[in-house]
């Protein structure tokens, strides 16, 4: 009913503009990565042609991020950094979706209000509140010298002294990523378990296998798809972040990949190696996002059939 | 056999078996989980919750409570959000951007959509591929890219407000197109078919039968993208020219990395009432829109600002 040119003439403006302001940009990232650098100005000379390609600051930059490189600590720090947070996201996150799913009954609609509410709180917001309650004598603090864990965690060597949290500790670093990312890792957990049709519980229970068999042989494959999406989709922001680390700790010793290339774009003096930290960031990224698009590609699909 | 209805027999059982009864019971309501369930709620909102409350504090600490005070807001003559020039010009720029981002990207994304999902030929398959790239891309790299694309090929805008606009603009985008997306299939094309059946054009089937089916995810779309917008810090960072581009969340990391005064606090609390209303009012619009329609799935999802 409608004239063959209309549909993709109304997607024009937009694909253009992601032209333009998406993949253009991109290409940017890559002609000054692989560009020359002005020796005078020390500003960043693009090479647009890839036969003009400079690979020596590229390489540089790979060999500094191999091991026994300079970046090479911060690279193993941020792979520690993002499993440890995403397995204490998917430890606290799971029960909390699986309980919102299957039991929270009639306060599930307060429950899910709760869970979204932190999406829509500015997420420096959420650092800022972390960072007033970690402070010497913020509430945090003087709670965990109180009940005793700051001892404990001093023994173990988590922190240097008993209210030094903001200090540059990994530990504090971990807990603001996993506070930050894990509402995020959730929604897509709720949704999944929440999908999951009851009949094949209650087959699962009929055929007699426990409730601990259930969970493992029925709900846990068959939530597999919200694990992955949800872990993927916290562990790209991620690897890319640089914010988190200096909000709660601003110290060398918990810098990740991400503060290396923000150092090279403010206050540092060479753009050309950030570039090349980014286009090899965003290298190794590109599997995690393939897959993330593959799944939404897929959820779209099924939508449009239905 | 279970230990619970077992219990229930034997009345004479021990204290210790009947509480490990009642711990361990497969077939009992759940113990553990709504326990774990509330202690994360309290842990993800209570600190925002004192971050607001220091914002009322009666002394320059954000530690110690010294009574209640509005001097933050409005009371003190040089650093509360009302009188201080650089935390009032922030919170300007945070809405004019927020503002410009809604007014170009909302149509833009609604457009999108509708070309998405209904072009069927050469090139659409990579177009939505492209779409969804911005969803995915961390921060960092997008705004690395936009820094240099409007340093070294589009040098006539340069790291300015434009810049950031731009910027904006383009990570929201997709987040439109995901919601009215989302929307499009949930109509399907029955009622246009109708309209057409009956004797519509398709500018009139366009305009007074899919743009009215269309409007709650508009709306939706509206305030989740005035919302990302105002929360953004990295790229309004990145494409940045310095005290003039200061956003609210800008000021907040820098002013946290000195020595904050409860001020940050205050203009942190001011951000979060004006996203929540933002998106409460989108969501009871949506509500009051959608009226009578089977509710499946429904905002939460879309809420939430995708689906997957």
């Amino acid at each position: 009913m409608y004239p063959r040119w209309l549909w993709p003439g109304v997607a024009l403006p937009g694909v253009v503009w992601l032209i333009l302001l998406f993949l253009i940009p991109f290409y940017a990232v890559i002609g000054v990565a692989f560009g020359t650098v002005n020796p005078l100005l020390q500003t960043p000379v693009p090479a647009w042609n890839p036969l003009d390609w400079n690979l020596g600051w590229m390489s540089q930059t790979l060999n500094n991020l191999a091991p026994g490189g300079i970046y090479w600590g911060a690279v193993t720090r941020t792979v520690e950094y993002v499993i440890i947070s995403l397995a204490l996201c998917l430890l606290i996150g799971y029960p909390v979706a699986y309980y919102i799913a299957r039991h929270a009954g009639r306060t599930k609609n307060l429950l899910l209000i709760l869970l979204i509410i932190p999406f829509w709180i500015s997420y420096l917001m959420r650092m800022l509140a972390w960072v007033n309650l970690l402070d010497p004598s913020g509430y945090a603090t003087r709670f965990m010298s109180f009940i005793g864990f700051s001892n404990l965690a001093v023994h173990l060597g988590l922190i240097t002294s008993d209210t030094n949290w903001l200090g540059g500790a990994s530990v504090t670093v971990i807990l603001a990523l996993v506070y930050g990312y894990i509402p995020y890792l959730i929604l897509p957990l709720y949704a999944a378990l929440d999908r999951i049709d009851k009949s094949h519980l209650e087959a699962s229970r009929d055929l007699g296998a426990s409730p601990w068999k259930t969970f493992l042989h029925v709900t846990l494959p068959l939530s597999k798809t919200g694990i992955l999406g949800g872990c993927v989709l916290i562990a790209l922001p991620m690897f890319g972040d640089y914010y988190t680390p200096n909000m709660v700790s601003s110290a060398p010793s918990t810098s990740m990949i991400g503060n290396q290339i923000d150092l090279y774009f403010h206050g540092g003096p060479q753009p050309t190696i950030g570039a090349a930290i980014t286009v090899v960031l965003s290298a190794f990224l590109v599997i995690l996002m393939g897959y993330y698009m593959w799944a939404i590609h897929r959820a779209t699909k099924e939508a449009a059939a239905s | 056999m279970t230990t619970a209805t077992a219990a229930a027999a034997k009345p004479e059982f021990t204290l210790w078996q009947r509480l490990s009864g009642w711990v361990m019971n497969p077939w009992g309501r759940p113990r553990f989980l709504p326990l774990i369930t509330w202690l994360y709620m309290a842990w993800s909102i209570i600190p925002v919750l004192i971050a607001i409350q220091f914002s009322f504090n009666d002394s320059r600490s954000r530690t110690v409570w010294a009574g209640f005070s509005t001097r933050w807001y409005w009371g003190d003559p040089n650093d509360s959000v009302w009188h201080n020039t650089q935390l009032r010009d922030a919170l300007y720029q945070s809405l004019k951007l927020a503002a410009a981002d809604v007014v170009v990207a909302v149509p833009l994304g609604v457009l999108l959509a509708l070309g998405l999902a209904r072009w069927r030929g050469h090139g659409s398959g990579p177009s939505n591929f492209l779409m969804l790239f911005p969803l995915v891309t961390p921060e960092i790299v997008m705004g690395v890219s936009l820094f240099l694309v409007f340093t070294h090929i589009f040098t006539f805008i340069h790291p300015s407000t434009t810049a950031q606009i731009l910027g904006h603009i383009t990570f929201s985008v997709s987040f439109v197109v995901v919601i009215v997306r989302g929307r499009l299939f949930s109509i399907g094309r029955q009622y246009e078919e109708a309209a057409a059946d009956l004797g519509a054009t398709p500018a009139q089937a366009l305009r007074l039968v899919l743009f009215p089916l269309l409007v709650p995810a508009i709306v939706a779309s509206a305030a989740i993208t005035f919302a990302i917008s105002i929360d953004d810090f990295v790229i309004s960072q990145y494409l940045s020219c310095g005290a003039s581009c200061t956003t609210v969340p800008i000021f907040i990391y820098s002013s946290t990395r000195a020595a904050p005064l409860p001020n940050t606090n205050a203009i942190a609390s001011i951000m979060v009432v004006f996203t929540l209303v933002a998106v409460g009012l989108g969501y009871l619009f949506y509500r009051i829109f959608t009226r009578g329609e089977s509710r499946e799935g429904g905002m939460t999802g879309e809420m939430a600002g995708f689906e997957l």
